[in-house]
């Protein structure tokens, strides 16, 4: 089901924690799983969840609840823009709305080419750097403007 | 404990430290409003309906989930705290769509109680409310998902009582839905008790679902008629018909639980295949009769025939009162060809007994022993609600030990198991009996004189003397037999090696016992050896002697010879090869067939009666229900067969008589005396090895007894599939198989195909195939040399 | 700058050195020093917890509870497993000053809680890590790999019986794993909901075992006190708020980022640092402490200085340190829309009042804003706040509600507005 790069990085996860509380790793191991797989499918999941003999519908609890895992199909670019009050005083609706029309969908909308998705995103923690986005969860990319909207979207093509 | 002294309302209470507001508050007879509090459950604390005010806190809290302290003032009705119970109920039915009208939990539903009492008459929420797919938990329950108030009990449930997390929380907040994972319908046996946890309309019984209003119901004790736990029972009927059963509450037998088998069977009392009328075979064709005639027709043969070419057989399912009367009835016309163990097939105990064997203790020990071994025992579907109270036995850290030939998941830790085939069972548990031995410096019993004590075995000596990390020495310790170990062909021996380990390791010795009146059928002498209580009686033959070779009439009490026997193929040519069968039963199935006579009597719905439990419990009910058509009680039935074959002592006049003529004027007292687990002069004999396979079979737990054979919904379970054959991946290689192919596979009769299960946690040379159901009748014995080939 | 010189930059004196996140920038500038000479002298933990107290060190998370007391409730003779936990789950829009410490100076930070293991009695330590920022979480592992090399990590350190293992967990975005309890729930692999309390995690924490859980600032601030002594923290805040402050400063400034300042500074003097209102424009509205923070008017919080005691006073919270800074341009309908948002989409779903009560506000919020709110909306929607703060297992409940009631009690004249004229008024 996973690679086996993926399945020591798992393993990498696990031993940081006690023995018997394997489940600790759940959110790295779905979180490296969803990097190789690109969105978490269900199988996905129930591989996980036996990985780290915990119930399926455990992980699945997991991968529902915290927002930066995928249970739904993602293009091969995720873009999640923040726009939170921090972010919204520092022109995030504006970005949002260049963004929309750049790319033709709204938030929560794959390209029909399948190659971006734009998704709402939350306080990312970073609100110095407004207004921001994360480019599949893990690079983020601050102090947006439509300029460097415009060079990252030529760069994703 | 410390007691310590606090107020509520104003009323000064005494409780002990470590309780919560809500417990002092239930023991003192105050009711706070809740919803995710439940007392068998973790506590939660999330629905907050339980908010209270407490002297000196800055805010109102949790009466479930706040411990009392010295001194403490609570008010459950002050403004204060009534405020914060409003607010909570307010937001509680924002979302929820209030449709009682059509909510089937309507009248009884913890929501609609309290929305009365803590309810604004009108909504201020003017937004979109929230509307939630429906999820399909199987053919059990019904889900309405809009209505659930996310209290969570139904997942804890699942995680804390049945063992298995099949349902969860998926999504946040708002989005929050209670579903399994993905498709995955809930499989666990206790699964209907999320129907009554709900405390809203979000799950109810799908067989019930729209039958019918709950103030519509009468309510009617009653005692579960299948496992022999003996469940407390409220029958809900309408219009004289059963509508669906509840559990009734008994802390000493099944707490607030039901197993879904107790739950959902009713509904194979509602069936066509009723036999309502007695019926006699004539020329070939069955002609309704009437009672009077059917009787005297049954009576005038059974005068023709000699008694000891006449066997009585029943099934531990039916009342004592009728099993008490039947072997009276035999005994009375001379013989002792009484029987009602029909799966067992060593009966070299009879012998050997001094008593009738039981669980060796009550059943609610069984929720607080640290070691336990348990041999050949199908745990969770034979005893759903035991396996429960051991699982919580071992989450207070108890130590599991299994000897079985299969291993189906017990949903709890196992200390250590040895799976073997079944012809190795007594040898395995011969190992462990030479291990203590040798642990505790004692000479090795007779009876395990071929053991050899291997790791395995020394881990479960270690465990079961109470030794290992963290060890007291005072552990409460058990050694149990299940069904398997008791339909097993050297049963004596593997109940006279469980003797000797239970000596060794200074633990209590019991007996799972098979069904509901196991134990009640034994005292009351339906077997061939005694009579009730023991006492010496004509001796006749046991019911695999019976089913052996023909005799000439056979009468049979609620069985369905064809599915209820050891060997399905020995007992039909038998049954078929008798001149005259008659078949007493709520139900026609098979028996048109084979039977000479079909007399209907009640199932336990439609008399009065008794079971005694495996704890030899003895728990009397009355009819719920007028039996249907014209079905008569069997103890009816047999005291007037009794009284038309000039027997004596056939003059009950209600089953409280019949009750008394069995066990005395104190039976439950009477019961406790007779019951013994030990047994004497069982000797060791060479375990017979065979190069060949094994047949594994266990009875499904809805395949057990003719009600639940017939209850739709149960049918419709993951439990009820199709029977296949189960095979290690090794054999299923050796073979030239395929996994989820087909396998021709053949015993003592003709062969059978079906299909091919991997199971790599079975021994190599087993194939675990069920028995008890129609599709394997005709294969052979439950245990045995088994060929399987290629189709 | 150094971590041998006192001076008010607590945590953020490496920011302007070369390769400030470097084991041996940190190494050269007096890193690892307390912790050695902790661990070696075997100094009683209760002398380095009454230092603290000395410090008045309070929790930088945004509840400002003693760090001192906090450590001196756990059963630190407890013979079992222990557990110091770092809470870096920064997701409280408008604060940004861990994942600073985290980018600039992380050995500061491991050391903190090294010396927390030591007094605490843990043998493991975690650091929860928020999920979106997650070259961070990576430059963290990278940075312990180094301290595992070096051996400030590790089983027996310098040599002593002292062992210490810490480990980064991320987090996957879920605001609601701020809180302790969420996190701890979190990070044994569940969905972060927070734990009702009692017990508290110092008896009853991750898995189970006494566990302290500190904000990174706070756990950084360590070594620094260790270095230097309570006294001297303490002299360079003021009485009860002892010590500096990292204030992340967002908004309609010039300079957004983050200054680490002393308690008491002056917000004034705080808003020149940043540069002032952006392009000249007036100051309309100021949270102080985080989103979670009753908003205030301008004027308001002109008048105030930026410590525990005065913003508690002035009607609101310090909270976490993260100042919003709001311009006349500013609807404060549409600030309070995204902020309910925020919190609806946040709820961890567990409380009926939060599930039920952050959409229930989000919702008549959104169609004041969107021209459909109704006369009576604004009396109802205090009211609906008023049904959730207080009733919650966790703070969160609160946090929804203030927002809330501090926006109609200082702005409720642009709320009536919306509602009448189904329009802006700004």
């Amino acid at each position: 089901m996973l690679s086996s790069e993926s399945l020591a990085l798992i393993d990498l996860e696990i031993a940081k924690y006690p023995a018997e509380q394997k489940q600790s790793a759940v959110m790295g191991a779905l979180r490296i799983a969803q990097t190789e797989k690109g969105w978490l499918k269900s199988e996905v999941i129930e591989f996980v969840a036996a990985y780290l003999d915990m119930p399926a519908i455990a992980a699945y609890e997991v991968a529902t609840f915290y927002n930066m895992y995928d249970t739904q199909s993602v293009g091969r670019n995720k873009i999640t823009l923040c726009t939170n009050l921090p972010c919204a005083l520092m022109g995030a609706n504006e970005i949002a709305e260049h963004l929309k029309k750049k790319l033709g969908i709204g938030f929560g909308e794959t390209t029909a080419d399948g190659r971006y998705t734009l998704k709402e995103g939350e306080c990312m923690g970073a609100c110095g750097d407004a207004p921001m986005c994360l480019h599949n969860n893990h690079c983020m990319h601050t102090r947006l403007t439509p300029e460097k909207i415009d060079e990252l979207l030529e760069r994703l093509k | 404990m410390a007691t310590l002294n606090i107020e509520i309302d104003g009323r000064a209470i005494q409780v002990e430290s470590g309780d919560t507001i809500m417990d002092a508050a239930n023991q003192a007879g105050i009711t706070i409003p809740h919803f995710c509090y439940h007392k068998k459950l973790s506590i939660a604390a999330n629905c907050r309906m339980c908010l209270v005010q407490v002297e000196k806190a800055p805010k109102p809290l949790p009466a479930c989930a706040t411990p009392v302290t010295d001194g403490m003032k609570v008010q459950t009705r002050s403004d204060y705290a009534v405020n914060a119970q409003k607010a909570v109920m307010e937001f509680l039915l924002i979302n929820h769509p209030l449709d009682c009208p059509i909510c089937d939990q309507g009248g009884e539903c913890m929501l609609q109680d309290m929305a009365v009492g803590y309810g604004a008459s009108s909504s201020r929420y003017q937004e979109e409310k929230r509307v939630v797919s429906e999820k399909n938990l199987g053919p059990l329950i019904s889900t309405d998902m809009t209505r659930c108030i996310h209290c969570s009990r139904c997942v804890r449930f699942g995680q804390e009582i049945a063992g298995v997390m099949e349902l969860g929380m998926a999504g946040r907040g708002e989005h929050t839905e209670v579903m399994p994972f993905l498709a995955h319908q809930v499989a666990s046996e206790l699964s209907g008790n999320i129907i009554d946890l709900c405390p809203v309309g979000a799950l109810t019984s799908k067989p019930f679902r729209y039958s019918a209003r709950a103030w519509e119901l009468g309510r009617r004790f009653s005692i579960s008629p299948h496992d022999s736990l003996g469940s407390n029972l409220t029958v809900h009927v309408k219009d004289n018909k059963v509508m669906r059963v509840l559990p009734r509450e008994n802390e000493d037998v099944n707490e607030c639980w039901l197993a879904d088998r107790d739950r959902f069977s009713y509904e194979g009392l509602n069936t066509a295949e009723r036999l309502t009328q007695p019926m006699i075979k004539q020329g070939g064709q069955w002609v309704e009769a009437t009672w009077q005639a059917a009787l005297e027709f049954v009576a005038d043969k059974l005068k023709t025939i000699p008694a000891e070419q006449i066997g009585a057989l029943s099934t531990p399912y039916r009342p004592a009162e009728e099993l008490f009367l039947l072997q009276k009835l035999m005994r009375g016309m001379g013989s002792g060809n009484v029987d009602h163990r029909l799966r067992q097939s060593d009966f070299t105990l009879d012998t050997k007994a001094h008593g009738g064997f039981w669980l060796g203790m009550p059943v609610t020990y069984m929720s607080r022993l640290n070691r336990m071994l348990v041999v050949g025992s199908n745990l969770r579907k034979d005893h759903p609600l035991m396996a429960h109270r051991i699982r919580e036995s071992v989450r207070w850290y108890g130590q599991l030990n299994l000897i079985n030939a299969h291993e189906d998941e017990f949903l709890g830790k196992v200390h250590a198991k040895r799976i073997v085939a079944p012809s190795q069972l007594a040898t395995a548990l011969a190992g462990v009996c030479v291990a203590l031995a040798e642990m505790k410096n004692l000479p090795v019993p007779d009876i395990a004189a071929h053991g050899i004590a291997d790791d395995t075995a020394r881990k479960m000596a270690e465990s079961l003397s109470g030794g290992g990390p963290g060890a007291t020495g005072g552990e409460a310790r058990a050694v149990f037999l299940g069904n398997m170990a008791q339909h097993h062909p050297c049963y004596s021996r593997i109940h006279a090696l469980a003797q000797a380990v239970a000596k060794l390791a200074g633990a209590s010795f019991g007996v799972l016992g098979e069904a509901a009146n196991s134990v009640g059928a034994v005292a009351v002498g339906a077997i061939p050896v005694c009579g009730p209580l023991g006492q010496p009686a004509v001796k006749g033959l046991n019911a695999q002697q019976m089913l052996a070779q023909p005799l000439r009439a056979y009468l049979m009490l609620g069985v369905e010879a064809e599915l209820d026997t050891h060997d399905p193929v020995t007992a039909m040519k038998s049954i078929n090869a008798a001149e005259f069968v008659v078949v007493m039963s709520p139900y026609k199935g098979k028996s048109l067939d084979y039977a000479d006579v079909l007399l209907p009597i009640a199932p336990w719905t439609e008399t009065s009666g008794t079971f005694v439990n495996t704890e030899g419990r003895v728990q009397s009910f009355n009819a719920v229900v007028k039996p249907l058509g014209e079905t008569r009680p069997a103890w009816k039935v047999l005291r007037v067969l009794g009284n038309l074959l000039g027997l004596a002592g056939f003059d009950h006049n209600d089953s409280k008589d019949v009750l008394r003529d069995a066990l005395g004027d104190t039976p439950i007292g009477n019961v406790q005396a007779y019951l013994n687990n030990e047994i004497s002069g069982v000797t060791a004999v060479p375990e017979q090895a065979w190069s060949g396979l094994e047949r594994v079979a266990e009875v499904p737990i809805y395949q057990t007894d003719a009600v639940v054979r017939r209850s739709p919904s149960l049918q419709l379970t993951l439990d009820a599939a199709l029977p296949v054959a189960r095979m290690h991946s090794r054999l299923i290689a050796r073979l030239g198989l395929q996994e989820n192919g087909r396998v021709s596979v053949r015993q003592t009769a003709s062969a059978l195909t079906l299909k091919v299960q991997r199971d790599d946690l079975l021994p190599d040379n087993c194939v675990r195939i069920p028995s008890g159901h129609p599709l394997t009748a005709g294969l052979g014995p439950m245990f045995g040399p088994i060929t399987a080939e290629p189709v | 700058m150094s971590l041998l010189a006192p001076s008010v930059k607590v945590c953020s004196w490496t920011r302007e050195l070369d390769n400030p996140a470097a084991l041996a920038t940190y190494v050269a500038h007096g890193g690892y020093q307390a912790l050695r000479r902790i661990i070696s002298e075997n100094v009683p933990g209760d002398d380095i917890i009454a230092q603290l107290k000395l410090s008045a060190l309070r929790g930088r998370g945004g509840a400002g509870f003693p760090t001192g007391l906090k450590w001196s409730f756990m059963p630190r003779a407890f013979p079992g497993d222990k557990y110091i936990v770092c809470n870096s789950d920064e997701g409280e829009p408008g604060t940004f000053k861990d994942r600073d410490i985290m980018r600039y100076n992380p050995h500061q930070l491991i050391e903190g809680m090294a010396i927390a293991g030591y007094v605490l009695g843990a043998k493991v330590g975690y650091n929860y890590i928020h999920g979106e920022i997650f070259d961070v979480y990576e430059s963290f592992e990278r940075a312990l790999a180094e301290a595992r090399a070096a051996g400030y990590l590790g089983d027996k350190l310098f040599g002593t019986d002292f062992s210490f293992q810490l480990h980064a967990h991320h987090g996957y975005g879920a605001y609601i794993c701020g809180e302790e309890t969420a996190l701890l729930e979190s990070l044994e692999g569940k969905k972060g909901q927070p734990r009702f309390k009692p017990p508290f995690p110092a008896s009853f924490g991750l898995y189970g075992k006494p566990t302290t859980i500190n904000n990174t600032e706070t756990l950084a601030s360590v070594p620094w006190i260790m270095q230097h002594g309570g006294q001297a923290f303490l002299e360079l805040g003021k009485p009860n708020n002892g010590g500096s402050k990292l204030f992340s400063v967002s908004g309609h400034v010039n300079k957004p980022g983050n200054y680490e300042v002393p308690l008491g500074t002056p917000f004034s003097e705080l808003l020149a640092m940043a540069g002032g209102v952006r392009n000249g424009h007036k100051l309309k509205a100021v949270i102080p402490g985080g989103s979670s923070a009753p908003v205030l008017p301008g004027h308001v919080m002109m008048d105030c200085t930026m410590d525990f005691d005065c913003v508690a006073k002035a009607g609101s919270m310090l909270g976490s340190g993260a100042v919003i800074v709001m311009d006349e341009t500013v609807c404060m309908v549409r600030a309070l829309e995204r902020l309910s948002y925020f919190y609806h989409e946040e709820s961890c779903g567990q409380c009926t009042p939060c599930r039920e009560g952050t959409g229930w506000m989000y919702r008549m919020i959104h169609r004041i804003e969107h021209g459909q709110g109704r006369p009576d909306d604004l009396e109802l929607l205090n009211s609906v706040a008023g049904k959730i703060g207080g009733y919650t297992i966790c703070a969160l409940g609160d946090a929804a509600a203030m927002p809330v009631q501090s926006f109609l009690k200082h702005f409720g004249d642009e709320f009536a507005y919306h509602v009448e004229h189904k329009r802006c008024m700004v």
